[in-house]
């Protein structure tokens, strides 16, 4: 019986640099990540955390240095991983169903069912609506029900708690302790608190 | 991984079945076109049926690109290309995907709408079948190097015009082929079969280098 559900992996950055239109963001930047792990990603508006989650997700090349990951025969980071960030990545003409039936499909490893996953994000309700009818609170948690639909154990997440009430924030807060015990690993950028006691806190710039 | 290609499929298509998808504005610019030529001309019937082709292809081509440049653009804007990136399915697969559900809801249509758009400009009944086949072998053309090109502007706001741009001059083989096909048809020394088959070749090898070159223009983005 395995200990967790996810196998080991670790995620091993070593003296990452980032450059953007030829201007240094960061350098020097290394980090691990295991299972059941968890990062607070913090700094100042502009210190590369978006960028930090871009190079992750294999969306913007390191300037230098190395990340990869123990224990995954070569399947880049970007296919072992979920990004919520600040674009939703969903369509808003379609319902938050079939928004999430597509992410399950196309991301594969199928968890929850899209109805279960929105019952966990608080809003079995709006399955049938078109997204473009919800507000953004509810849209970030259609987004965040994308992490349950599909099975991956690492979670890159983008300022989570934006547009998040009070108990949406609790929610996530229980989502991401779910993960952690199941062996899943968050790395999630963020101004406030996020709710995990166990988290790490890693600070880009001063 | 079938299950992620047919999944982009199916939405794509879904979308373009929902308001704004954009399938119909092609179907209805065409016509629009099609309709403004004979007005132009005036009521010359032999100068009509003989350019008559040549206005069905370029109709064809006009309407096409008009909806191109949202291709990748709307998946960029919302996050979905993200989400795309990061499935297990290779990212010309999922290119291959988006621009068969494109040609599906924009080319075939018009290919189809192109016999009862012929009686505008007075063609001939027994070419209506060759034209439409013709439009019906061409147009994936059009969708695929309209799919690299898409794929290179996908980052850029506001570059709606670059596209067209970039892709007319890409297209020139496809509308000589296409054209001068559908010409045979209408009679004349050259069988019909020569063209056509190369219109065929044309239109299988833009979705083999479509598909790739746009995968990597993705690759690439920022």
């Amino acid at each position: 019986m395995p200990r967790f559900l996810f196998p080991e992996l670790v995620l091993k950055a070593e003296n990452l640099s980032c450059r953007r239109g030829g201007r240094l963001i960061f350098e020097g930047l290394s980090f691990r990540l295991g299972n059941s792990e968890a990062i607070a990603l913090t700094g100042r508006n502009g210190a590369g955390k978006s960028s930090l989650i871009a190079m992750l997700c294999g969306r913007l090349r390191p300037a230098g240095g190395e990340m990869r990951i123990e224990g995954a025969e070569d399947a880049p980071l970007a296919e072992l991983s979920h990004l919520v960030g600040h674009r939703d990545g969903l369509k808003v003409t379609l319902t938050a169903q079939e928004n999430l039936v597509f992410a399950q499909a196309l991301l594969g490893e199928a968890g929850a069912s899209p109805q279960d996953a929105l019952s966990a994000v608080g809003l079995p309700h709006v399955a049938g609506l078109p997204v473009g009818y919800l507000s953004a609170g509810q849209r970030r948690r259609v987004a965040l029900a994308r992490l349950l639909v599909s099975r991956r154990p690492f979670w890159l997440l983008d300022e989570p708690m934006a547009a998040l009430d009070a108990a949406a924030q609790a929610m996530l807060a229980g989502l991401m302790r779910d993960h952690l015990a199941q062996g899943g690993a968050i790395l999630a950028a963020t101004h406030g608190p996020l709710g995990l006691e166990t988290a790490r806190e890693l600070r880009i710039g001063p | 991984m079938i299950r992620a290609f047919l999944a982009i499929l199916k939405r794509d298509l879904l979308l373009a079945s929902r308001a704004g998808g954009g399938g119909e504005l092609a179907l209805v610019f065409f016509l629009t076109l099609v309709v403004l030529v004979p007005f132009a001309l005036g009521p010359d019937l032999n100068l009509l049926s003989r350019i008559g082709p040549a206005i069905l292809w370029l109709g064809a081509l006009l309407s096409t690109l008009i909806g191109l440049d949202r291709l990748f653009q709307s998946d960029e804007e919302d996050g979905s290309l993200d989400l795309i990136r990061a499935s297990a399915l290779p990212l010309e697969l999922s290119v291959l995907a988006k621009g068969l559900a494109h040609w599906l809801t924009t080319g075939l249509p018009l290919a189809l709408a192109a016999p009862l758009l012929g009686l505008l400009v007075a063609l001939p009944a027994e070419a209506m079948l060759p034209i439409a086949a013709t439009l019906l072998a061409g147009t994936p053309a059009l969708s695929f190097i309209g799919a690299a090109a898409a794929a290179l502007t996908a980052g850029l706001r506001r570059g709606g015009l670059i596209l067209p741009v970039l892709v007319a001059p890409l297209t020139i083989p496809v509308l000589i082929f296409g054209v001068s096909a559908a010409n045979s048809a209408l009679g004349g020394t050259v069988p019909f079969l020569t063209p056509f088959l190369i219109l065929c070749a044309l239109s299988l090898g833009s979705i083999v280098i479509g598909t790739v070159a746009a995968g990597v223009a993705l690759r690439q983005a920022d």
